[in-house]
């Protein structure tokens, strides 16, 4: 009972936040409100079982990657005065899209097996995912750290005025 | 009691919400934000499916996944920062110097 209160708390906010975040004019509101969207996933991902995740979408997603954003909307200086906002004549067009996706989507996920519990599974340890990350997955997590380092470099060389 | 079917309307719902934002905003920086919701929607999906499975290997993916938004997020960020040295905004509809 308190688990289906805090997914519809935790789904309200997430929602509530994503939409918060496509009508505000400045952008750094509008980053505000995606920190916190992350945040309530965290929240959901903790009443999935997966403390892990839900610690790496607090401490990456929510604290490196959307301070990036942050740190460059101010670096940048942008102004809710200077920047083009929105396209109000696509936003019909964006919203009927956006629905007909919707219901394609829901199409296609909605099956009697989803009727299921979503726990019915037992959790997975943090231990496990280190295990596995690091026996039968060594090879990808091996290949991210060489696409961060080049991540690193391009960005260094894109942003750099003058090398 | 939450069935599966909640979470994967939720994720679908995070989904639809970046998709129309790509659609509606024009400065670089909040649809770069759109697209980050995309994938955070994908990732919730890929957590219910690995927990209703028992599979570890959805956990593993949504990591690979941040681990990828976080390279993307630097070097996107990095071409903004380049864009706004060239063009002293970030309006979508100007950047438009590869249109034949």
């Amino acid at each position: 009972m308190i688990a289906i209160a805090a997914f519809f708390l935790l789904a309200a906010i997430a929602v509530a936040s994503a939409v918060a975040m496509l009508f505000q004019r400045n952008a750094v509101n509008s980053c505000l409100c995606l920190v916190l969207a992350f945040f309530a996933l965290a929240g959901l991902y903790v009443l999935l079982g997966s403390p892990f995740i839900a610690a790496i979408q607090v401490i990456v997603y929510a604290g490196a990657i959307m301070v990036l954003f942050l740190f460059v909307i101010m670096l940048l200086n942008l102004t809710a005065r200077e920047q083009p906002q929105k396209r109000p004549r696509v936003l019909p067009f964006a919203v009927a899209f956006g629905l007909m996706l919707f219901i394609e989507l829901v199409v296609a996920l909605r099956s009697p097996a989803g009727q299921v519990a979503a726990s019915r599974a037992p959790e997975t340890t943090v231990e496990e995912i280190g295990t596995q990350l690091f026996t039968h997955y060594i090879y990808p997590f091996e290949l991210s750290s060489v696409l961060i380092l080049a991540a690193i470099v391009g960005a260094v060389m894109l942003a750099k005025k003058k090398l | 009691m939450i069935p599966l079917n909640w979470y994967l309307i939720l994720s679908a719902v995070l989904f639809t919400i970046g998709v129309v934002g790509v659609f509606f905003r024009r400065d670089l920086i909040t649809l770069f934000m759109c697209v980050e919701l995309q994938l955070n929607g994908a990732n919730l999906a890929l957590i219910a499916f690995s927990r209703s499975l028992g599979d570890v290997a959805g956990q593993i993916i949504v990591f690979f996944v941040i681990t990828v938004a976080a390279a993307e997020a630097a070097v996107g960020l990095a071409i903004m920062i380049a864009l706004f040295h060239h063009k002293e905004n970030l309006d979508s509809e100007r950047v438009d110097l590869m249109k034949g």
